[in-house]
């Protein structure tokens, strides 16, 4: 059984599928095309959540993502944390519970994927009631591309629970045909279950659709372009305020009306009707018609719409005009209401009358959905006869119609949706006409007259409220305290109250606020205005959101041609950029530790290699190539010969260096560079910067070319023997292939650029052969070094060798405050050229100081270990109170296996002048002393370099 | 189900905040920018030099811009001593200032964690935590393991993309709440008898040559004997209506918060390489920032590819996030410096004062700002905390390069 | 997210793009010459109005070319026109 008040026909629901679920811990059933909420109002239960401060319980105010009230927590099946019951849809298995306001997350992993895809069409309709319908129509028959994007699970918007006719049939077979016809198009999608969310620069949209728990992606973000808008999102009705207006019962007209003609439900038995607005007698007209019991329609205003009053009169539904509801009974579900004469214009009231009812319909008027008009920078104005905020002006591309613009008929949205339709398709350059409106029931433009607050009889009376925003609790006494605070910004009052705040961001409650505020303050509503309309309309879960940008695929892994090989090996990698590499090679039972050392040996005393492809590198080409390059690089590159190689220096215009690497000349006018692997994209920018914007007139090309060489460095005193057995065509000794030049040969039957370049200061080769090949060759080197004991070594070993030899390495020995002069690599910086990209910057002020931070060495005492990489350097040998000068940090810090010492690199104030002196490294709460000393602790003279 | 109440313990305002005050037609001292630099200056102006007879002209509604839309994170770890000097006085002053503004300001000291993803960001980490220490500001580094322990929701499994190696943090470091902050300076300020101007925009300078002497504004002209900008992304506007080129740049910065949730994150978390900075408020609602958009603009609104990869990034580092919503995202106008660090100090002109540049870290300095700042004001030449900010840094190339610590928004 | 016309490939979504700041700041002809105020004016500062302002842009996920662009920095409305002129040179 589906509940009592289930009506034994009628509606959009499935009653050939049951549904199952549970709430609060009770068992229940729905049908298929339930809501949770029309399942709960169905067996009779009203109350679904408590309020946030206050404690009291709450119903279902409306039936839609208005919802300020009926908050619920999903457990079953996975916990989703505040959901509003009028929006989710009845499942099989759903378990939920009622939220008093704060949600809660599941620890366990989300097991649904989610995922993003692009659209870009003519036209996107937001909202498919009469009036998006119509709009699309036009804008199909046009021929345009168009998306109809709907946050419900069926099309029809407000004519899914008007009951109303349209041609003299029920209105949602026209919805039917229109939705046909549209599907039947093959340049229209349709996208219901999808909230437009947001509209942002240049007519770009993002739209959530929920795709249901058997699709592949449980949610779906869509990027939508669309040359033209059409907002057709429709209207909220507003409640009313007075005193304890939040007891479960109470309800907007409208949603009760679609509770009856859309899920055939009876929200009560014996209904008072409260209203301001014609809108509310066919809510109260149909609900007397299924059954309920109208124990009187109060209209606040001195008189009734006649055409209403007299159907009201027919069916026996008693008017009260002129009165209002000032106060309830009840608890957990209202049991009667207490009117009173009203003067609308005075506040005054009249003596309290009480009558029974278990349900309370209000309205107070209807407030557009202007969000993302607004969003669209759209302006908005007070409008007097709507009482509301309607658009005004125009924002070019974008096309509000139906009740989104303030329209209260569907006659009316439906003409309005045509012509938005067509003047969309005609900003196109499309030729549309408008079809045809199909005819409407014969029922007069609603009118109201907005009511912000009905006056409290008995304010002093213990518990009683004025709600003016459910969500968040906040009463009339609220805004009053505000206003006697001093405040007088809708933004202030809004911040003070928490107006608007909740999850629903005070769809039903932020003109009624202003229009309080307004009252209070003796000021004119459209001066007070409106708080901000911000993204997203309706709460979208962050994994949505996210969408596949996770794990893996968070950034992409790039990964070298020899990475499998690495991975066979056990080599643990580190993330340098996006690139992995291979950080050491344990054997079994060595940590990282014992590796690195043994690594180090093999390459100081035998033969290591090393996976370098990651290494940046770029294509330099054109007649003024040299030229360039001098202008980029601090050194002189122009008198590079063909063949040969020679370490480079960038630094940014600001005179810190950048990055560094090597220039091969490869051409006549070509060079090819190397940069570090975590620069490579900075320096291609910076240097297309530079050459597109500052140097026009010199003809270079720049491509990168990083991924098109695998490279392979092969160092140590070994290294040679062997290239000897694995490479061909190339005279090897030191005369023929001299130190920083490279020659072109064959490895493995492949063709490889060998270079003589050594960043550990030992015989090394680095080969160079196309990334297809890199796997390749680099068994072909790995077993020809076999009988030399090679070894390959990762990231961790090249640091420390380099470290040795005094080598910094660019974004760890350097933070982008530090100059050439700085790292003692002055003899890199080129007194002879005119200018270059940096230079000016160091005769400034500051790059002349002669207690600028220093590259230099460091030799902790004996006995004492690694200091950790990232240091300070002090001068007093006891800590004196804080601030405690520093004279820097270190920036390398390794053992050696060469040296039989831990040393480390650092940035030192003064420091080549301090080399010799005893300072200090801040290590936790101790001061160790180290040694100043030169950076290059080994092989000073580079007699290694040639084997 | 048991009624509860959660986000009721947030304590109620006073009955008496501030009255906008309509602007009179001179004063000592005009400040223009009701932000929180704004107020705060002019609150230490008249507490710690005893000059009242000042008006804080603001355009919008009082403390309506950055002061309105920042995440709320205070900490003071910041690499140079410099910044570390500044934002630690700051800091300090949080620590006093509920008491002395007798305003709730639910400032929360819960440590807030800077994450370090790779080998160089442990590098930059540990060094920072040293010259914390060395300066005087409590730091800590730690391992991964430790991070797992002050925050147990964060994912620190090696299989992340960028895993979690460890962390620098700050105890005393934490969240505020931006409007009661506002208004906590506000009330104060109305009982010290100084004018609060809302409503009012500066669109020019009166001058004398070189000397400022008042300003224009759409509400009339105003006599100053010295003017304060503190207008943070719009300082350039002003400046330009007197030919004072700053080295600022206005981006936008958004933030956005889910709905409210039970207490689940016990403390601020940032984070530069999967780039976020998360802490859940005092109601229960997440509260997530991350960078600027790259773009100039005065828009007070970014790009959505910027919230989706914020939030990649959030449910990457808090997989516990994933069905959270986002109910709410809005953006601000940060003016960013090339070196990351703010400009406070003295300009070419005779009785103007700047102070800008915060970029995205400028609510953390508000006390501390307003403590300079006001010393600059009143004695003409920069309190010692403050003098290494001014202009002269871009000439010489002494730059207070923050990029590290500040590199990601907060 | 903006449409941004490079003038090469057409209309792309931001994200393709990388911001460039301000347009039409020359390198000084002979920064020797320059004094350490108008070098630090090169290397710092730069215009930042609310209004129109002309910028550079350069087509990163596409042909890698910088062009210039006049955008509103407070509505982010593009004012096409100042593109189309501009010219698409290549030094070759």
């Amino acid at each position: 059984m589906s509940g009592p008040f289930r009506l034994a026909e009628g509606g959009r629901i499935d009653r050939d599928r049951p549904v199952a679920f549970r709430f609060d811990g009770r068992d229940l059933q729905g049908f298929a095309g339930d809501t949770l909420a029309s399942a709960l109002l169905a067996q009779g239960v009203h109350q679904v959540a408590t309020g946030i401060r206050y404690g009291r319980p709450r119903g279902v105010l409306s039936a839609g993502a208005e919802e300020p009230n009926a908050l619920v927590q999903i457990e079953k099946p996975f916990p989703e944390p505040m959901l509003t019951a009028t929006t989710v849809e009845l499942r099989d298995g759903l378990e939920a519970s009622g939220l008093p306001g704060q949600g809660r997350l599941s620890p366990d992993p989300d097991p649904a994927r989610y995922d993003a895809v692009h659209e870009h069409c003519d036209v996107l309709v937001v909202g498919a009631g009469p009036a998006g319908l119509s709009a699309a129509l036009a804008a199909a028959r046009s021929g345009a591309r168009v998306v109809v994007a709907d946050a419900d699970t069926e099309f029809g918007g407000g004519l899914l629970g008007s009951g109303e006719l349209l041609d003299h049939a029920p209105a949602m077979e026209w919805v039917e045909r229109a939705r046909a016809e549209l599907a039947r198009r093959a340049e229209v999608r349709l996208l219901p279950r999808t909230t437009v969310t947001g509209h942002y620069d240049a007519n770009y949209l993002v739209a959530v659709e929920d795709r249901g728990p058997d699709a592949f992606t449980r949610q779906r973000t869509w990027h939508i372009r669309a040359h033209e808008v059409v907002l057709a999102t429709g209207a909220h009705e507003r409640p009313l305020v007075f005193a304890d207006n939040d007891r479960p019962g109470t309800m907007l007209a409208g949603a009760a009306r679609t509770y009856l003609h859309r899920y055939a439900v009876l929200p009560g038995r014996r209904a008072v009707v409260f209203t301001t607005d014609d809108g509310a007698y066919p809510a109260a007209l149909d609900l007397s018609g299924a059954g309920v019991e109208i124990a009187a329609v109060v209209d606040a205003r001195p008189e009734a719409p006649p055409f209403w009053a007299k159907r009201c009169a027919e069916q026996g539904i008693p008017v009260r005009t002129g009165h209002a509801v000032v106060g309830t009974d009840g608890g957990e579900r209202v049991t009667g209401a207490r009117l009173a004469a009203f003067d609308p214009d005075t506040g005054a009231l009249g003596p309290e009358e009480h009558h029974d009812c278990d349900l309370l319909l209000v309205s107070g008027g209807w407030n557009p959905a202007v969000h993302l008009y607004s969003q669209a920078r759209g302006p908005l104005a007070y409008d007097e006869a709507a009482g509301a905020f309607l658009p005004s002006g125009s924002v070019p591309g974008v096309h509000p119609a139906g009740a989104a613009a303030g329209l209260r008929t569907t006659a009316q949205c439906l003409s309005s949706g045509a012509v938005a339709g067509v003047q969309a398709a005609s900003r196109l350059g499309l030729e549309a006409t408008a079809a045809p409106r199909p005819e409407t029931d014969p029922h007069p433009v609603p009118k109201g007259r907005p009511l912000w607050r009905v006056p409290d009889p008995d304010p002093e009376a213990p518990g009683r409220r004025q709600f003016v925003d459910l969500a968040r609790d906040a009463t009339v006494a609220d805004v009053g305290k505000a206003v006697g605070a001093g405040l007088t910004s809708v933004e202030h009052i809004k911040r003070f109250t928490t107006i608007g705040t909740g999850h629903d961001q005070g769809r039903t409650s932020g003109t009624v606020s202003s229009g309080i505020i307004a009252g209070l303050l003796g000021a004119d509503l459209s001066e007070v205005g409106t708080t901000t309309f911000r993204a997203p309309y309706s709460p979208v879960s962050f994994a949505a959101l996210a969408g596949r940008e996770r794990g893996d695929l968070y950034d992409p892994i790039r990964v070298t041609a020899m990475h499998d090989w690495h991975v066979a090996q056990g080599a643990p990698f580190e993330n340098v950029g996006q690139w992995k590499r291979p950080w050491y090679y344990p054997q079994p039972g060595e940590d990282m530790e014992a590796a690195v050392l043994r690594e180090c040996r093999a390459v100081r005393t035998g033969v290591g290699m090393q996976d370098v492809s990651t290494l940046g590198k770029i294509d330099v080409q054109g007649p003024d190539a040299a030229a360039f390059l001098d202008l980029v690089y601090t050194n002189m590159m122009s008198t590079l010969k063909l063949g040969r190689i020679r370490y480079g220096l960038m630094c940014t215009a600001d005179g810190m260096v950048f990055d560094d690497g090597t220039v091969m000349r490869t051409g006549e006018n070509r060079y090819l560079l190397s940069t570090t692997s975590g620069g490579a994209a900075g320096v291609l920018e910076h240097l297309e910067d530079w050459l597109q914007t500052e140097w026009t007139h010199l003809r270079v090309h720049l491509t990168s070319v990083t991924e098109q060489w695998a490279t392979i460095a092969l160092a140590g005193p070994r290294s040679r023997e062997v290239l000897e057995r694995a490479c061909t065509g190339i005279d090897l000794d030191n005369a023929d292939f001299p130190f920083m030049s490279w020659r072109n040969g064959t490895i493995a039957g492949r063709r490889a650029r060998v270079c003589r370049i050594s960043f550990s200061g030992e015989l090394a080769f680095e080969i160079n052969v196309p990334w297809w090949h890199g796997r390749q060759v680099w068994e072909a080197l790995y077993a020809a070094g076999e009988p030399f004991g090679i070894t390959p070594y990762g990231t961790e070993t090249m640091h420390v060798l380099r470290a040795e030899k005094g080598f910094p390495i660019v974004g760890q020995d350097t933070d982008g405050t530090v100059t050439p002069q700085d790292l003692g690599m002055g003899w890199a910086v080129s007194k002879k050229k005119a200018d270059f990209v940096g230079a000016r910057s160091f005769s400034r002020p500051d790059n002349v100081r002669t207690d600028r931070k220093q590259l230099v060495g460091l030799i902790p005492a004996a006995g004492e270990g690694v200091l950790p990489e990232g240091t300070q350097i002090v001068e007093a040998r006891v800590l004196p109170e804080p601030p405690v000068p520093m004279l820097g940090h270190v920036t390398s810090s390794y053992r050696s296996a060469a040296l039989g010492t831990p040393f480390a690199l650092a940035l030192v104030k003064g420091g080549r002048d301090r080399i010799g002196q005893t300072v200090y490294g801040h290590v936790g709460d101790r001061l160790v002393p180290v040694e100043i000393t030169d950076p290059v602790f080994y092989d000073k003279e580079g007699a290694r370099r040639d084997g | 189900m048991a009624p509860r109440t959660p986000g009721a313990d947030l304590p109620d305002h006073p009955d008496r905040l501030w009255r906008s005050a309509d602007p009179k037609s001179s004063y000592d001292v005009v400040i223009v920018g009701g932000g929180g630099h704004g107020l705060a200056t002019a609150y230490y102006l008249a507490v710690n030099h005893g000059i009242t007879n000042i008006a804080v002209l603001e355009r919008g509604w009082l403390a309506g811009g950055n002061m309105a839309r920042n995440t709320t994170i205070i900490r003071s770890n910041y690499l140079w001593d410099e910044s570390a000097g500044l934002y630690e006085h700051a800091l300090k002053l949080w620590e006093g200032l509920e008491d002395e503004l007798d305003y709730p300001l639910l400032f929360s000291q819960r440590g807030v964690l800077n994450l370090a993803h790779s080998l160089q960001e442990v590098r930059d980490g540990v060094r920072r935590v040293g010259a914390n220490r060395l300066n005087g500001v409590d730091a800590e580094w730690l391992d991964t393991d430790q991070v797992a322990e002050a925050c147990p929701i964060l994912n620190t499994s090696p299989d992340l993309r960028y895993p979690v190696l460890g962390a620098t943090w700050q105890p005393r470091a934490g969240i505020a709440k931006h409007d009661h902050v506002a208004w906590g300076f506000a009330r104060a300020l109305d009982l010290l008898g100084v004018d609060l101007v809302e409503g009012c925009e500066v669109t020019g300078f009166e001058r004398i040559g070189d000397r400022v002497i008042g300003v224009e504004t759409t509400r009339g002209p105003i006599r100053a004997g010295r003017v304060a900008l503190a207008a943070a992304g719009h300082t350039s506007v002003l400046a330009d209506t007197l030919g004072l080129r700053l080295p600022l740049q206005s981006h936008p910065l958004q933030a956005l918060v889910s709905e409210l949730l039970e207490p689940v994150h016990p403390t601020v978390v940032m984070s530069n390489a999967v780039h976020v900075y998360v802490s859940q408020a005092h109601k229960g609602e997440l509260v997530l920032g991350a960078g600027i958009d790259a773009y100039n603009s005065y828009g007070q609104r970014g790009a959505f590819h910027t919230i989706e990869r914020e939030l990649a990034a959030a449910v990457e580092l808090f997989p516990m996030f994933a069905r959270a919503h986002v109910v709410r995202t809005w953006g601000g106008v940060v003016d960013v410096t090339p070196d990351a660090s703010a400009v406070m100090g003295r300009t070419p002109f005779e009785g103007l004062y700047v102070n800008c540049g915060w970029g995205t870290g400028g609510f953390k300095a508000t006390p501390g700002v307003g403590w300079c700042f006001a010393h600059t004001i009143a004695n003409d030449e920069p309190h010692p905390l403050n003098a290494p900010f001014g202009l002269e840094r871009f000439t010489t190339g002494a730059l207070i390069d923050e990029h590290g610590a500040a590199g990601v928004a907060h | 997210m903006m449409l941004i016309p490079c003038p090469w490939c057409g209309p792309r979504n931001e994200t393709e793009f990388h911001y460039g700041g301000q347009a039409g700041v020359a390198c000084p002809k002979d920064p020797y010459a320059a004094s350490d105020a108008e070098w630090a004016a090169f290397l710092f500062f730069r215009d930042n109005p609310k209004g129109v302002f002309t910028e550079r842009w350069m087509h990163r996920s596409g042909c890698r070319r910088w062009f210039d662009l006049r955008r509103d920095t407070a509505t982010n409305e593009i004012h096409t026109g100042a593109h189309e002129d501009q010219e698409r040179t290549v030094a070759v």
